[in-house]
């Protein structure tokens, strides 16, 4: 089977909606089907991965966590937005240390987050096949 | 052209299933080809076989059942993501009986599947298609 280049647009923050979840449940099984996957955090979406979330008194879960399991499924491209970061008063410390272990490196862990300009973002995206909205 | 649809709303509510459904319809008069339709989200009460419109208004459930997409071996191909549709209280006759629940409630026209079929969907598809917000 051909391997296509599949990418992941997160645009709403984690809880809400229902979107970031389903997303999220979308990637890990998408994972099992080796094919090229990247993320994108765009607007509230970088919300998603903001360290320190606790859903403690609203009832709902947190999926967070389940971030820090991408890398173990060699999804390791997550670029986020500076500008949606900048917008919100956030910056690059703010975000979960998402890691992975590079095979090619010698298993050294690297980060997998990248924080991107949009317009670089939208280049990512224009080498895509196929780009899912959420 | 091969092109999937993946619908992230629900009926009435959201214009997204009524703009998938005249897309679809357009494309397979232009001798495109719909490999599958993918309903996820809130998008899975698309399929619901109880849905009773005014009569004055499309019906949009039946709208896509009669649009008839099917596969060589002639199962539909208007898939219901499995999680999606059960936390919402969409059955089909083996996950109510499964889950131990007097009803079900997907029109026969839609199969009921897991996520792989969206990711096989953008595999094996020219295009994937999606609406919604």
């Amino acid at each position: 089977m051909a391997i296509k280049k599949f990418m992941y647009l997160n645009r709403r923050s984690s809880f809400g909606t229902v979107y970031a979840i389903e997303s999220l449940e979308v990637v890990l099984v998408a994972a099992a089907f080796d094919q090229d996957v990247s993320l994108a955090f765009i607007d509230d979406g970088v919300y998603q991965i903001i360290e320190g979330q606790n859903t403690n008194g609203i009832g709902m879960k947190n999926f967070s966590k389940t971030f820090h399991a991408l890398g173990d499924y060699e999804i390791n491209k997550l670029y986020v937005s500076a500008e949606s970061l900048e917008e919100r008063g956030l910056s690059a410390d703010d975000l979960m240390p998402l890691v992975y272990e590079d095979e090619d490196d010698n298993w050294v862990e690297k980060s997998s987050v990248k924080v991107v300009s949009n317009a670089e973002i939208s280049k990512i995206m224009s080498k895509q096949d196929v780009c899912f909205s959420f | 052209m091969k092109i999937s649809i993946q619908i992230n709303e629900g009926p009435y509510q959201h214009q997204a299933s009524d703009t998938a459904y005249q897309f679809a319809k357009a494309a397979i008069k232009k001798g495109h080809e719909i490999f599958r339709v993918f309903f996820y989200h809130d998008g899975v009460n698309n399929a619901s076989r109880f849905t009773i419109p005014p009569q004055d208004d499309r019906n949009i459930v039946n709208q896509w059942a009669e649009l008839g997409i099917k596969n060589a071996n002639s199962e539909p191909e208007l898939v219901v993501c499995i999680a999606a549709a059960l936390r919402r209280g969409m059955l089909d006759e083996s996950e109510a009986s499964k889950n131990g629940i007097d009803g079900n409630n997907i029109h026969p026209a839609f199969r009921i599947s897991g996520l792989g079929q969206l990711i096989e969907a953008g595999i094996q598809s020219d295009r994937l298609v999606v609406f919604g917000d």
